[in-house]
Formats: structure tokens, C-alpha cells, sequence
């Protein structure tokens, strides 16, 4: 190894950026390739706050503490040192974006303020306003530039990832990529590169994921040889707004300051929200929850929702809704706590919550499952492809606590970044010693599936149809609860939907930001990554975590305490399962009826 | 209104350096629908309103809840993002262009680089040591997070450049947003020890001195920015920079 490495990165939110920093650091070069413009990345929609058991509440609360809440909210289904690891490093990963400059509330002594968060009993959840992931990824984004003005970041924006280059030993020599303003399609060598390619949202139509949220990365590099794991496990969010292009999250913070989940006594009870006086209402999480109360774990409030609105049929008059109410909070309190969340809710629905109860139900939101990567490195099996953020499939087990996701993004991505660096020192050939014919032939490959969709005039099957039914069959089969027969039926549609997809109609033939070939691109890639998804739930006969089968009400550690790993060979998705590293917290039962 | 249409008029352009053409589209009226699903139902059903077959319109959006900046273009004569326009608020028939003021790529699609770089220009950033573990930030008043919070939420949409009558060909103004930045950093107890070349770099062409107080950026900001407060600010500071740079030169 004589010449400079050079590491890639896919994807520039808050885990992308994190490990571009991280490698730009360590003095190796960065090429840094996103959609949109990584400030524009998906993780400004994280709302409440981000995790880390600083203890400056008097509480007595832990970095072991926070390691137990979020195995356990896992259901165990989370190798247990790296969880054990990101929990250690959250303190200082407060410290780092505080000194980076983030506008995080503060207490009177100008010390950081801390909320509570689902599935904890601890105040450990900081904060800036109810935009926190925004403020983060903004922080990130500044040093990133910093580090762009002194040339060691080049960033491409405006730019999809469709695959990885492979020599013919399959080890990772790069990527190929397509601009979207000149669809130009072009290689790129490297020796490493970190997929923070995020979740899978798109894949259920409407999701609380921003629109690049499609899981084509994870899929295109899935159909490359990598395992993909647990994908079975999709985090539902009890509280969002409806709406007909997505589904707008109103995060747990508006729980973790005292908001209320409730819906009338009398089943279809017309009056008005405020008419309805206390005695008349069903705070149903404070009742069958006393501990935790609104403030249990995702998964375990939106099944309450589902039972409430679905079998005692108690939901709000005329709509599948629940109250999410807020209105006994001071003013002043919501506006310097929540006003982000609160401001979405009142221009996207005309209503001001501080008034009006909110009508919320629940609506796919995050992405436990992902890329395998080892429990070391972030490194996936393909050698020289790293995995972090959202996009990963560690430290959340079968259902993520609200406020780790940011931790682990950070914490991912600070691992993957020196990680890739290492790898790429230590290689003994680099990516500038492989073949050019290996960058020709995959540029060539990826060339003509492009060239074959622009120049099918047959098609007759709109693309945006396609994504519809996907959406509808996957959230209607594969998110709340989950039966075998409809699994099975799923897989069906999935199969039909594909069939369709072979005959699609292009509508905009272009050489120019053309928006619809590279969606259409992606949709290829979402159905073979719902199947993946479909599949793992329909072998998996248990309920754990967010995956709930009523005909396998238990969590059943003797078969199914493991890790689900799919892998693509020639058009067949196989599983295959690999323990959980449980070695540092025996699996208890997992319920919130009671403290832990 | 069950089964009530609106129509929706678009600016289309389908290269740079191609003809412009308006084009109609009658959309079919559903509750709580916004420019976006206007857009989608367009891309499922291209034919415009005389029914020729069209293209679906090309546009930049990402979040759909008014925080990635995405979705910015001009709904009826007016800046704003796509995604919060509701089509129930709007007079009909609605009108979409792309923003004027940056350089245009398809459609509504236009490229808004020049903000990011002038946000490298001006050094908003806080300069840390390093990655590793140096204790906490420096303490903060909640009076003073109060007063940076609002102004870190800004989402780079370029709306209030877009309105700015001295963002134009003949000038390298940066506009509001990157001084209402550059307020931000300078007030953070560390990005306050670089505070002057952020200011140098605001006092050249392109600089403060180019706003001429039209007030119209603020307007326009969906955040509710209070930017022409950022622009007195920082106006201050670098008339008491330039006086001590001058006194500096002289001692």
C-alpha cells in the first residue's frame, strides 16, 4: 500500500455525515454522494430528542440504565455489546454536537435540559425544541462543509448510488452511480465505502420517511451477495397525521411533556373534544399501562390504538383516530418545547392543538432491521462495504425506543469511519489496482438496465400504480399485526406486482432530470426488498417486539431468539438465522403493565 | 365535493435552454390535498387538460412536512413550499413556476447551490478542536437559546432570496438567510472567537451592504425567521468591526 486511500460514503444524514467527518479526520480523502442535498437528508424529521444517561436530573439514571431500557424495549433481540457500547458513548456524543454548536434547550443554570422518552422512567432525553434531528444534522452538515472548504470532503450531490463494483474476488472496488440532472451513469473508484442509506418507508407507501427514504441502496447492494437482517422488524409510530402523500409524525415528546392519548367513553360520542368532560373520557394507555402510562414503548401503544379503534371500536367518530391532547399544557410550555411538531399539525390540518385536542393514528416510521453488519465494525459481509444509521440492522432488537435512533446514527457512523479507514490502510491492493475492466464491466451492466427501460415503448403499467398497491398490501398485511395467510397473499401481490413492473410505461423518455426513470429504478429495487421483509415475517412464528402474530401471541426465545440474515442468489431470496449475542443481560420478560 | 375538479397551471421547461410552456391539468378534488399529491396525481395520470400526453413534472421534494427546504417554488406569485400549500387555501386556478432567482434544471427543479456556498463563504460553522472527548459545550443562558433557536431552524428554501429585489443577475448578494446565519454563529460563545471572518466576509460585493431594507424576506420565510432583525444585527457588527479594523490600521 503505497498510494493515499480514499473512502466513499453513500447517503449524508446524520450517520453518512458523521462517518465523512470521522474519515476526514483521520486525514483520507472523502467522496460524499447523496440525492438531495445532504441538509435536505431525512434526518431533519426526527423530532423529540436524542438519548444519553447523563444524569443531570438527580435520578441516579446510567449508562447501564439506558443499555438495560433499550434491550429490553428490544425484546432482546439486540446483540448486546454494541448496544452496551453506543450507550457508553451517548454522553459524549452530547458533548461533541453541544460543542458543535447545537441549540439545545437549556435549564436555568445553562445547562442542558432533559425530557422523557418512551420506555424509561428517566428524564434522558435532550433536546432542541421538537426539531432536534434537524438541529443535529445541521451541526453535522456545518463541519462537514468546514471540512469541504479545505478540500478533504468532494461532495456529489444530485447523485443515486445503483451499485457497488465488485472485482472477482467480490470484494467492493467502489461504486457506480447516476447523476440525476445528466443521467450520466459513472464508476467510482474507492477502497471502502459506508452505506447511511436510511430507511425503507417508501416501501409502505405512506410512511412518516421522507420521499429518498426508498431502501434501493440497501436492496441494489442485497442483490449484490449482501445479508440483509431482520428485516421483519418495522417500528409502526402510534401517533401520526394521515394525509394523503404521507403520514406526518407527531413525535413522543408532546407524550414526554405530559401530553394525553384518549378517546370518548360513549362509543361514537359526537360532541365536541373540549365538551366532553374528564369523567367522560378513556385515557386508555394510563389505565392498562400505570407505570409507564403514555410514555410506553412504539409498539405497545399502536397496538393499543389498533385494539382500541379496530376491535372495541371505540375510535373517533367517522375516522380511524385517537386524541393525542396537549391542551392542559401552558402555552408558553408547548411554544418553547413543541412548537416545531405543533406548528406542523396546525398548518398542514388548519387546527391549533394548543386548542384543539390532535387526531392522530399510527403509520410505519422507522426501520429496525437493515444491512448486517458484524459487532465490531459496522462492516457488512461484502468486504470493503460498511453499513451504519437507520440503514444498519443493529441496537434497536425487534422495536427501537424513541430518542436512540439519532444516538445510533452518530455512534454508527463515528464506528464505520474509522473502520473504513483501517480496512483501506491495511489492504494490500488497493482500488486503484483493479482491473479497469471491472469498473466497465459493472458501468456497462448498469448502463443498459437504464438503456432498456428508455427504450421500452410497450409498456403499459404507470409506475406510481405499482408503488400505490405495494404500499397498500404491505401496510395492510406486514406493519400492526401480522397473519401467515395474509403474509402469504402478500407475497402473492408481490409477485404480480413484479410481473407488472417488467411491462412498465416509462411516460418521460429524457436524457435530462429525468425523475421518473430513477424511480422507477428504485421501485425495482423496493419489491425485491418487500419481499425480503414479507418473508421474514412469515417465517417468523412469534411475537416479538413490533412483529405480532396473534396466532403466536409469545415471544418464543427457544426457537426464534436469533437474528434473521436473507441473501440473494439468481432471483431466490433465502433465510438462514445466526444467534443474538445475549451475553450481558440475561432475556427476562419484556412488559409494561409494571415497572421493570 | 364529491367529484369536483380544480385545475392546476405549470410553468414547464423541459431544458435550460428550451422553450417555455404553460400547461393545464384538471385534477380530481379530494380533502386536505396539497401541491405535492397535485404533482403525484399528475406523474400517475400525465395529460393535461385538452388531453395530450405530457411528461410527469420534475420538482425537488424530500421531507413533506416543511423541514428539508426541498419543495420551495412559486404558488401563485408567491415563494413557498409545495408541501405545506394546501390546494383548500388556494385560489384556483393555481399557478406553479419554478424559483427565479437560481439557475433552473427542469420544470420546478431549479439549483440552489449558490446557498451552500455562500454558507462556505461565510464560515458558518462552529471551528472544533476535533471529534474527541473534550468535556461539554460551553454553558448557555436559555434566554440566548431562545433568541439562536429560531434562527438554527432556518431550512435554506431560498424564498427570501427569491423575493429579494437585490438578488438579481447584476449582484452577488447572498440574501437574508446567510446573514441571519452568520447572527447565529457569531452569538455562540465559540463560533463568537471567529465572529470577525464571518464578518469580513459580509462586507465585500455580494456582502450586507447590497440589502436595501425592502423587508420582503421576511415575509416570506416559513419558519418565521425574524431575518431582517438577523440583518440590523449583524449591520452592527460590521459597521463596530469596520471601525475597529480602521482604528486597529491606524494605532
Amino acid at each position: 500500500m503505497s498510494k493515499q486511500p480514499k473512502v466513499i460514503v453513500v447517503g449524508g444524514g446524520l450517520a453518512g455525515l458523521m462517518a465523512t467527518i470521522k474519515v476526514a479526520e483521520a486525514g483520507v480523502p472523502v467522496e460524499l454522494f447523496s440525492i438531495v442535498p445532504v441538509k435536505r437528508s431525512h434526518s431533519v424529521c426526527a423530532q423529540g430528542g436524542i438519548n444519553a444517561a447523563k444524569n443531570l436530573k438527580g435520578e441516579g439514571d446510567s449508562c447501564w440504565q439506558h443499555f438495560d431500557d433499550t434491550i429490553y424495549g428490544g425484546d432482546f433481540l439486540a446483540n448486546q455489546p454494541l448496544v452496551r457500547g453506543m450507550c457508553e458513548a451517548a454522553p459524549g456524543v452530547i458533548d461533541l454536537l453541544d460543542r458543535m454548536g447545537v441549540m439545545f434547550n437549556r435549564t436555568p443554570e445553562g445547562l442542558l435540559d432533559f425530557r422523557r422518552f418512551g420506555g424509561t422512567l428517566y428524564h434522558r432525553t435532550a433536546f432542541a425544541g421538537a426539531t432536534t434531528g434537524q438541529q443535529l444534522l445541521y451541526a453535522l452538515d456545518e463541519q462537514v462543509r468546514r471540512f469541504e472548504s479545505e478540500n478533504k470532503v468532494t461532495k456529489f450531490e444530485g447523485w443515486t448510488f445503483l451499485s457497488a463494483v465488485l472485482d472477482d474476488g467480490e470484494v467492493s472496488r467502489g461504486i457506480c452511480a447516476m447523476n440525476l440532472k445528466t443521467m450520466e451513469i459513472k464508476t467510482f473508484p474507492a477502497d471502502a465505502a459506508i452505506f447511511c442509506t436510511g430507511g425503507v418507508g417508501a416501501i409502505f407507501g405512506h410512511s412518516t420517511n421522507s420521499v429518498v427514504c426508498t431502501g434501493s441502496a440497501q436492496s441494489a447492494l442485497f442483490q449484490q451477495g449482501a445479508y440483509y437482517a431482520n428485516g421483519e422488524f418495522i417500528q409502526v409510530h402510534p401517533t401520526a397525521i394521515p394525509g394523503e402523500d404521507k403520514c406526518r409524525l407527531m413525535s413522543e415528546s408532546a407524550r414526554g411533556e405530559g401530553g394525553r392519548v384518549w378517546v370518548p367513553k360513549q362509543v361514537g360520542d359526537k360532541r365536541h373534544a373540549r365538551d366532553i368532560p374528564e369523567r367522560e373520557r378513556f385515557y386508555f394507555l394510563e389505565e392498562w399501562y400505570p407505570k409507564y402510562g403514555n410514555l410506553v414503548p412504539r409498539d405497545v401503544a399502536t397496538r393499543a390504538i389498533h385494539k382500541v379503534v379496530f376491535e372495541m371500536k371505540m375510535g373517533l367518530p367517522g375516522e380511524p383516530a385517537v386524541y393525542l391532547d396537549v391542551t392542559h399544557i401552558p402555552r408558553e410550555t408547548l411554544d418553547r418545547k413543541l412548537e416545531g411538531i405543533l406548528e406542523i399539525y396546525e398548518k398542514f390540518l388548519g387546527v391549533d392543538p394548543r386548542v384543539e385536542p390532535m387526531k392522530v393514528f399510527p403509520a410505519m416510521h422507522y426501520t429496525m432491521g437493515g444491512l448486517w453488519v458484524d459487532n465490531q465494525n459496522q462492516a457488512t459481509n461484502i468486504p470493503g462495504i460498511y453499513a451504519a444509521g437507520e440503514c444498519d440492522y443493529q441496537y434497536h432488537g425487534a422495536n427501537r425506543l424513541g430518542a436512540n435512533s439519532l444516538v445510533s446514527c452518530i455512534y454508527g457512523g463515528s464506528l464505520a469511519g474509522p473502520a473504513a479507514v483501517k480496512y483501506s490502510r491495511n489492504l494490500e491492493q488497493g482500488a486503484d489496482s483493479a482491473p479497469p475492466a471491472v469498473f466497465e464491466r459493472e458501468r456497462v451492466r448498469q448502463q443498459d438496465i437504464t438503456d432498456a427501460l428508455l427504450n421500452a415503448h410497450q409498456g403499459t403499467e404507470n409506475p406510481l400504480t405499482i408503488w400505490r398497491e405495494l404500499g397498500d398490501v404491505m401496510t395492510e398485511n406486514v406493519t400492526v399485526i401480522r397473519y401467515n395467510a395474509a403474509l402469504q397473499k402478500t407475497l402473492t401481490k408481490i409477485d404480480e406486482l413484479s410481473d407488472r413492473f417488467k411491462r412498465i410505461n416509462m411516460q418521460d423518455r429524457t436524457q435530462w432530470a429525468n425523475q421518473t426513470l430513477n424511480f422507477v429504478r428504485e421501485l425495482g429495487n423496493m419489491l425485491i426488498l418487500a419481499r425480503c421483509i414479507t418473508m421474514g415475517a412469515l417465517a417468523r412464528n412469534e411475537t416479538r417486539g413490533a412483529h405480532y402474530k396473534p396466532e403466536f401471541p409469545n415471544r418464543d426465545d427457544a426457537n426464534w431468539l436469533k437474528t434473521t440474515k436473507a441473501s440473494y442468489k439468481c432471483g431466490t431470496i433465502t433465510l438462514e438465522y445466526e444467534p443474538v449475542d445475549t451475553s450481558l443481560i440475561p432475556p427476562r420478560e419484556r412488559k409494561y403493565t409494571a415497572a421493570k | 365535493m364529491a367529484g369536483s375538479t380544480f385545475i392546476v397551471k405549470i410553468k414547464r421547461q423541459q431544458r435550460p435552454d428550451e422553450n417555455v410552456r404553460w400547461e393545464e391539468f384538471e385534477l380530481r378534488h379530494r380533502p386536505h390535498l396539497n401541491i405535492i399529491t397535485c404533482l403525484r396525481d399528475i406523474a400517475e395520470k400525465p395529460f393535461t387538460r385538452d388531453g395530450r400526453e405530457s411528461t410527469p413534472v420534475s420538482y425537488e421534494a424530500n421531507c413533506l412536512e416543511e423541514v428539508c427546504g426541498a419543495c420551495a417554488m412559486v404558488i401563485n406569485g408567491r415563494p413557498r413550499q409545495a408541501c405545506s400549500a394546501l390546494v383548500d387555501e388556494l385560489e384556483k386556478p393555481i399557478r406553479l413556476e419554478p424559483l427565479t432567482k437560481f439557475p433552473l434544471v427542469r420544470d420546478l427543479h431549479v439549483d440552489r447551490t449558490k446557498m451552500f456556498n455562500d454558507l462556505k463563504k461565510t464560515h458558518c460553522w462552529i471551528p472544533i478542536d476535533g471529534t474527541h472527548d473534550l468535556g461539554p459545550g460551553p454553558r448557555m443562558a436559555p434566554e440566548k437559546q431562545e433568541v439562536g433557536y429560531p434562527l438554527s431552524r432556518c431550512i435554506t428554501c431560498g424564498n427570501c432570496l427569491e423575493i429579494c429585489p437585490k438578488v438579481n443577475q447584476h449582484t452577488e448578494f447572498v440574501g437574508a438567510a446567510i446573514i441571519s446565519q452568520v447572527r447565529l454563529f457569531n452569538m455562540h460563545p465559540t463560533g463568537a472567537m471567529h465572529a470577525s471572518e464571518r464578518l469580513e466576509a459580509l462586507m465585500g460585493p455580494g456582502g450586507i451592504e447590497d440589502c436595501d431594507n425592502a423587508q420582503n424576506c421576511v415575509k416570506v420565510c416559513p419558519k418565521g425567521i425574524p431575518l431582517t432583525e438577523s440583518i440590523a444585527a449583524v449591520n452592527g457588527q460590521v459597521l463596530l468591526h469596520a471601525v475597529k479594523s480602521w482604528f486597529r490600521g491606524s494605532s
